[in-house]
């Protein structure tokens, strides 16, 4: 009780001021995942340049930026996913919840347990709908045939699948449409109950109609999950982001809450690329 | 520009691809004649000595009438089974490493070119690497040979197929999979190996295909059994060798024989192809 009522007013005073110097004042959310100083290279090329940015908490980042400027490789590291290829590395460091990922001897299994990732294309796997679901799950958790179910249904659900594919569970992922597809991805990485997901340009495969079931999806999704996406499109950006990080040759150009980033950009490059007049 | 001048261009592009057409056509049908004509010259040959005694007889002694094949039958089937069994696990397991590895890795890279060699090895080298090996040190033939033989020419058409099938599934498609924190092994085993399901099983068929053919390397392992057998370890009768020996005799039923050992062997082989091949247009990766 005493200590309770001795560090409220503490905490009250590191938020007051930490506020003025934020630039997001209207939403106090914690930093999730705090990048610094990093710099990508693809064997002997450099594509990302100093970059430092956070992500907040269940909020929306999202990164714009022409083809080729970074944000796919940006999205990459925050899973350790270049890992996977020989010659590609990343210096510099990304804090998740305070903890160097980018370190040697971070568990890359453990962290993509924590920082799901859909990818650009639907990639169901070679098995039933159920499976594709439980597939990951399996692999962290020890549950019963009912809580298993129970996890399928819940993030079939979350992903706004369920009723379309409840009678069908034992047929193959394959079997969906394309749209379905992503969203059976989708499911698979809720379904593991992620901290983060990242989401790379989930809807440029998906026609107008799934492309706004994913977006009503991810807006639902933010309430328990942080979320970072790359797209191409701008409305989608703007419609579904918190913050938005606009990026141009390997370079962060700016970042910050996507109105101020759309309504009033600070860079003359990004105003440029938002209105279209390059890009 | 005038029609007539565009419809020139149209009319020459168009003889062009008759011709085309008529070639491709015409090299095709000779393909399939031959094919054919196989088929139906055994057919004819091969039917009228296909009865149940076939099944149910052992190879007949010089001179004496009747008999049937099933000593041959039953000798092929156990080697080409024993090898399939043999060889299906480590081609399997081997294309899977090559597949995982072979990009990164010295010893990966040397097994793929060996295998590649393997590959296109004389089979009767095999037979005599076998002889050499084991049928001289044991010092009889068997069927245990005959099969070690065998296995020898299967595996490298399974790692090759397997690894082939493997190097198909798309880089997303693991990606989705290590995105989960799966551990390598399992991306491997329970998505990559799962996609290419039916392409690695159509290597395993036409490796079963290919080698429920061979002759030359029974020559020097398993030779031949002129009564039934089913003792793994002496020597043991199989259709290509009585096909080889029967064909040469001078005996009508002996001949007679071999046409119908050769109908059985042909149309297996087609069957298992064709097998294959649904299987492998029916689930084909994307």
């Amino acid at each position: 009780m005493l200590n309770h009522t001795e560090s409220s007013p503490n905490m009250n005073i590191n938020v007051n001021k930490a506020a003025p110097a934020a630039v997001l004042t209207s939403r106090p959310a914690s930093k999730i995942i705090e990048i610094k100083g990093l710099n990508f290279y693809y064997g002997k090329t450099r594509s990302l340049s100093n970059v430092n940015l956070d992500i907040h908490e269940k909020q929306v980042t999202a990164f714009i930026g022409p083809s080729g400027c970074g944000k796919s490789t940006l999205l990459r590291t925050l899973n350790r996913m270049y890992d996977l290829y020989p010659g590609q590395r990343a210096e510099g460091t990304i804090a998740y919840r305070g903890r160097n990922i980018l370190e040697a001897d971070q568990d890359v299994n453990m962290l993509r347990a924590k920082v799901g990732m859909v990818f650009q294309k639907p990639t169901p796997f070679p098995m039933s709908i159920y499976d594709n679901i439980a597939f990951g799950v399996r692999l962290y958790e020890d549950l019963s045939k009912g809580e298993m179910d129970e996890r399928v249904e819940w993030a079939l659900k979350k992903a706004a699948l369920w009723t379309e594919v409840k009678d069908k569970l034992g047929k193959s992922g394959l079997s969906l449409s394309g749209g379905q597809q992503q969203r059976l991805c989708i499911a698979r990485g809720v379904a593991v109950k992620p901290d983060v997901l990242l989401l790379d340009e989930p809807t440029s495969a998906l026609d107008p109609i799934s492309t706004s079931k994913v977006e009503e999806l991810i807006s639902e999704l933010k309430q328990d999950y942080t979320i970072a996406i790359v797209t191409h499109n701008m409305q989608q950006a703007a419609r579904c982001s918190d913050y938005t990080a606009y990026m141009y040759l390997g370079e962060l150009v700016e970042f910050g809450e996507t109105d101020q980033i759309f309504m009033n950009p600070a860079r003359k490059e990004t105003q440029d690329y938002i209105t279209g007049r390059f890009g | 520009m005038s029609t007539t001048a565009i419809n020139k261009v149209y009319r020459k592009r168009l003889l062009r691809h008759r011709v085309g057409i008529a070639l491709s056509v015409f090299a095709m049908s000779l393909g399939i004649a031959v094919l054919l004509w196989i088929l139906a010259t055994l057919l004819i040959n091969g039917v009228q000595a296909l009865t149940p005694m076939l099944f149910t007889q052992t190879t007949p002694a010089p001179g004496s009438e009747g008999g049937g094949l099933m000593n041959a039958i039953v000798g092929s089937l156990m080697m080409v089974g024993l090898s399939t069994l043999v060889s299906t696990p480590i081609g399997i397991l081997a294309g899977i490493y090559l597949a995982e590895y072979g990009e990164e890795n010295k010893l990966a890279q040397v097994t793929r070119f060996v295998t590649d060699i393997m590959l296109s090895a004389p089979s009767i080298v095999i037979g005599l690497f076998v002889y050499t090996l084991y049928v001289a040190n044991v010092n009889h033939f068997s069927g245990y040979a005959g099969s070690i033989a065998l296995s020898l020419i299967a595996v490298p058409v399974v790692v090759r197929t397997t690894d082939n099938m493997l190097r198909l599934v798309p880089n997303s498609l693991l990606e989705a999979a290590f995105a989960l924190g799966a551990p390598r092994w399992k991306v491997a085993m329970m998505v990559r190996l799962r996609a290419v399901k039916a392409g690695v099983i159509t290597g395993v068929l036409l490796a079963v295909a290919r080698v429920s053919g061979e002759t030359a390397p029974l020559l020097f392992t398993a030779l031949n059994n002129q009564f039934f057998s089913a003792d793994m370890n002496k020597p043991m009768a199989n259709l290509p060798y009585v096909i080889y020996q029967f064909a040469m005799s001078p005996y009508d039923n002996w001949r007679e024989l071999a046409w119908a050992g050769a109908l059985l062997v042909t149309f297996s082989v087609l069957a298992l192809n064709i097998i294959s091949r649904t299987l492998f247009t029916q689930k084909i990766p994307n």
